[in-house]
């Protein structure tokens, strides 16, 4: 079953990389696959793959760390006090619609372009999918359970320590989940807008200024590679921390 | 939390009933004009921070300013003008790219073989963001109209695949017996069976595609375009013109709104359909 979904991929880098061997397609144009691996090896080895790698993942995660404790909070708030919910509510969701990019103009103009406005952006991008999940699942709660912590008569701590995080926590996970991959599109596009500086999309940018396709092939290789990862290990997590309540 | 109501004797209600519905009423329209505070505050705080100039225009323009540069764009037709060029891109890109992860969708969910072959390649190219093509497509195709289609095509073409699939694959197996049983061909099965049964997971794709896509407009609007609603952004950042990018993120949101409340609107219409079509398909059986 693997075997078979590795044919395409195969055949494709293959006839890519025999293209370029029998002179069909220009090498500046689209570099083969064996150039593109050069690159890697020889970026790899001068450091400036990790570095650029390097502050993107800083700037995705520290983007991501306080979009999504905001977010978080903000869905509890919205999830857990009704009156709040009613006075910011509306506010929040009338917000919610402009599209994330529509806020760089405005964001380069408060905070500049340095590394500030790009973890800034980061961050509201992740906020949005949190608040949103957090809330759903905390309003999606069955009535009997607050029942149970009233006739319990738990503590506001406990109803939240007890009962509102661990039934509230898969729709939670969905919007961390959901926050981590706006997080690493938002990375991508606050690196191309806001002044070029190291990353992997000033990487991309500078390659295709100067030219150079297999720096450009080689970007989009590792936002693949980076995107996937963080994917995969989302959901491992998620399947971790979630196992207790398939029992 | 939810005290009992008083119960009322009987021959009080009749009285009580009009105060009742009035006090409820009334209720419904603070709940309503709770939601307004926080606008209204935020709106007066703007409002004194322009009167107290204490920040300086460029930094943020005045709601006067803002609202008489609305006004004049929607009178000059030039809001118009840029919002439908960004819809028009948004219409090539999000056709060609629901109608081809529609196409994949149902060939990967209709063989196994096909699926196999070819999902892990897609998912492995899902994963790169869509901005992440930008640099490649603007050295293939150049950073003119092109451009703008294919990366809206390809942000409305992985959910739309994703959920097609996923939407065929949840198609409960006795619904193909009966079409088996009914001797159904390939083509029948597909537009009579298979497709109207996965109609829901499809179209909650569809609302996904259309989401991504106009995030993905505004992108590549900011990034390389001479008109639109993402080019007016980028030109009032560029002149320090804050009123221009806020008309234009007014605009992005609202249109934005509108768009998934229209597709929202489909989504509830179809799956009513499909619960009538779901019962005369259980008549027609019986007869």
């Amino acid at each position: 079953m693997t075997g078979r979904g590795l044919v395409l991929p195969a055949l494709l880098l293959a006839a890519w990389e025999a293209a370029h061997h029998l002179g069909l397609s220009d090498p500046r144009l689209l570099p083969p696959p064996s150039l593109v691996l050069a690159r890697l090896g020889r970026e790899a080895a001068e450091g400036g793959l990790w570095f650029h790698l390097g502050a993107s993942l800083v700037r995705d995660l520290a983007g991501f760390a306080i979009g999504a404790a905001a977010g978080l909070l903000g869905g509890l708030l919205l999830g857990l006090w009704r009156g709040f919910d009613r006075l910011v509510g509306p506010s929040f969701h009338a917000w919610k619609q402009i599209a994330v990019f529509a806020w760089i103009p405005l964001i380069s103009v408060w905070f500049g372009v340095g590394e500030a406005a790009k973890v800034v952006f980061v961050a509201l991008a992740a906020f949005t999918p949190v608040v949103v999940n957090t809330h759903e699942g905390i309003r999606g709660i069955d009535r009997r359970h607050w029942e149970v912590a009233r006739v319990l008569t738990l503590t506001p701590w406990q109803t939240l320590v007890r009962l509102v995080l661990p039934a509230a926590l898969p729709s939670i996970f969905t919007g961390l989940h959901l926050a981590l991959i706006y997080a690493w599109l938002a990375t991508v596009g606050a690196e191309y807008f806001m002044t070029v500086g190291p990353g992997i999309g000033g990487m991309m940018t500078e390659g295709r200024e100067h030219f150079h396709m297999d720096v450009v092939l080689l970007g989009v290789l590792i936002l693949g590679v980076v995107g996937y990862a963080l994917n995969h290990g989302a959901a491992a997590a998620e399947a971790r921390l979630l196992h207790w309540r398939h029992r | 939390m939810s005290a009992p109501e008083p119960v009322a004797l009987t021959a009080s209600v009749r009285l009580e009933w009009p105060a009742f519905a009035a006090g409820r009423l009334l209720r419904r329209l603070t709940g309503a004009s709770v939601g307004l505070i926080v606008p209204l505050l935020a709106l007066a705080a703007w409002q004194a921070s322009a009167m107290g100039g204490w920040l300086p225009p460029q930094v943020l323009p005045s709601p006067a300013e803002v609202t008489a540069l609305l006004l004049a764009m929607l009178e000059s037709g030039e809001l118009r003008d840029h919002t439908l060029i960004s819809l028009s891109r948004v219409a090539w890109g999000f056709g060609l790219g629901a109608a081809g992860g529609l196409a994949l969708g149902v060939l990967m969910g209709l063989s196994r073989r096909v699926e196999e072959t070819v999902n892990p390649l897609f998912v492995a190219l899902a994963q790169i963001p869509p901005l992440g093509w930008v640099p490649l497509l603007i050295m293939l195709v150049g950073i003119d109209e092109a451009l703008k289609v294919l990366v809206i095509a390809k942000a409305a073409f992985v959910p739309l695949a994703i959920n097609t699939l996923k939407g065929i694959r949840a198609v409960p197996p006795h619904f193909v017996e009966v079409g088996r049983v009914f001797g159904f061909g390939p083509w029948p099965m597909l537009t009579r069976v298979v497709l109207p049964a996965a109609v829901p997971p499809i179209f909650t794709g569809v609302r996904y595609a259309m989401t991504h896509a106009w995030l993905a407009l505004v992108a590549v609007e900011l990034l390389a375009s001479s008109e639109g609603l993402g080019y007016l952004m980028v030109w009032g950042r560029q002149l320090f013109q804050l009123e221009t990018v806020l008309v234009a993120m007014a605009a992005v949101g609202l249109i934005g709104y509108l768009l998934d409340r229209a597709l929202a609107g489909v989504e509830a219409r179809l799956q009513r359909w499909r619960q009538i079509g779901a019962g005369e398909v259980g008549a027609g059986g019986a007869a």
